[in-house]
């Protein structure tokens, strides 16, 4: 792993729910079905609801250490 | 040499791709949080609009709203307020270098040709087999997944909730031991 900041550590969480519902939405137009999109609507609740946690787990975080990096969150 | 019949939703479509995957991958490989804030603004917007060119205008609505609306300026908020990489004088002049944000404004710019291409598009056809329209997904969503939609707000719920918790300011230790 070579980021250890953890913002771009949420951030890339967030890239990776989001190209998951983004291959939601393409099957679901190549097929022609709403399936798809459904899928989609609660990817998005997920990645809202692990934002918010995520986020609040930052906020510790930086309150405890000081500072962002994953390294010193076991010291 | 045949006659190419030039699409503009295919154009459309491949821009914006190709907008996404640039714009991600300066996600990645930025040092400063805040600049690579921006281009994951700019990369779910890009997303959008090839959600758009498909077909699908309901989740690429709901991906502005909610992506790039919601999720993104909570997270803006967050590295504002930890202000991680600190300069102690003046720090927004430095922000508002153009290398900052001439790359993102520069995409952003591309996306909004884009878009107005998909907007004075004469005859109206997406890049795949059709559209799937809101009325269908709507229908589903409140028929036969109706009780995915139950467990979505209680998960929202939830997150609500653990949040407020982790945010909270302790009097006392939380641990145990």
């Amino acid at each position: 792993m070579i980021r250890r900041n953890m913002i771009f550590v949420i951030m890339s969480l967030e890239i990776m729910l989001h190209a998951a519902g983004l291959a939601f939405v393409m099957a679901s137009m190549r097929w022609q079905q709403p399936d798809g999109q459904v899928m989609f609507v609660f990817v998005l609740a997920v990645a809202a609801a692990e934002a918010a946690v995520a986020l609040a787990l930052l906020m510790r975080l930086f309150g405890r250490s000081g500072s962002l990096d994953t390294d010193t969150v076991g010291k | 040499m045949p006659v190419i019949d030039w699409e503009p939703m295919e154009t459309v479509f491949y821009l914006s791709s190709a907008i996404a995957l640039v714009s991600t991958a300066m996600v990645i490989s930025r040092i400063h949080a805040m600049h690579a804030a921006l281009y994951l603004i700019v990369s779910l917007l890009a997303a959008a609009v090839v959600m758009f060119s498909v077909g699908a205008p309901f989740t690429g609505a709901l991906e502005i709203i909610v992506y790039a609306g919601a999720i993104m300026v909570l997270m803006v908020f967050v590295i504002m307020l930890l202000n991680v990489n600190r300069e102690k004088k003046n720090p927004e002049r430095k922000w508002l270098r153009p290398t900052a944000w001439l790359g993102p404004g520069m995409l952003s710019f591309l996306l909004l040709g884009l878009l107005g291409l998909l907007l004075t598009e004469k005859h109206s056809g997406n890049v795949g087999q059709g559209e799937v329209e809101v009325k269908q997904v709507a229908a589903s969503i409140f028929g036969i997944y109706l009780i995915g939609v139950e467990l979505a707000s209680m998960l929202l719920m939830a997150g609500v909730v653990g949040a407020f918790h982790l945010g909270l300011k302790k009097r006392e230790p939380i641990s145990t031991e």
